[in-house]
């Protein structure tokens, strides 16, 4: 059992890396900084799995809640976007703990 | 043809219609091959992603999924694409 890096609460900042090929982080949150909502479990890393590999040892795959304003130029609304997104493309993010 | 989120588009077509023979067909061609572990479906995400933009914009949804396939079983040494040529050809001939 691969031990997760974040907990709940915790500020995480999505990792603005090039990539090339399959990718399972959407480009609109790259560099964005969201909170871990929870865990979502561990699973075979799916962009290593894209190309034959066995994607071990798992990866855990967190829920991470963005708000919506520091997503969109313009954008007032007061909800917020939740998605699936792996360890490797989270760093911690400068403030701690969301809200 | 991936990660599109963001990008200006269209208002999202509800059209829904019920699959007809074909579609049945590709959709149980997909769950066999997956099944059978001939690919897995980051395979078929990555293989269905990289259908040039042209050719996927043509298709439609299970013509994507048949695309794929198609590409993955050459990949993947199950069929040539002299092969699949060949019975398209046939096939054509013979009706």
């Amino acid at each position: 059992m691969v031990e997760p890096a974040f907990k709940p609460g915790m500020m995480v900042r999505v990792r603005d890396i090039p990539v090339k090929g399959h990718m399972r982080t959407p480009a609109y949150v790259r560099g964005r900084q969201g909170w871990i909502e929870g865990l979502q479990g561990t699973f075979p890393n799916p962009e290593r799995r894209a190309y034959g590999a066995d994607g071990l040892p798992p990866v855990p795959l967190y829920l991470v809640r963005f708000r919506q304003s520091d997503l969109w130029p313009g954008y007032d609304g007061s909800d917020s976007l939740v998605l699936d997104i792996f360890e490797h493309w989270l760093e911690r993010a400068e403030k701690t703990h969301g809200p | 043809m991936h990660d599109l989120g963001g990008l200006p588009a269209g208002p999202v077509e509800r059209d829904e219609h019920d699959p007809g023979l074909a579609e049945r067909r590709v959709d149980a061609l997909m769950v066999l091959l997956m099944g059978h572990g001939v690919f897995n479906v980051d395979e078929m995400r990555r293989t269905i992603e990289s259908l040039p933009p042209d050719i996927y914009e043509r298709h439609d949804y299970y013509e994507r999924w048949l695309l794929t396939i198609e590409r993955l079983l050459i990949e993947k040494g199950v069929l040539t694409a002299e092969e699949i040529e060949t019975r398209l050809r046939d096939q054509a001939r013979h009706g």
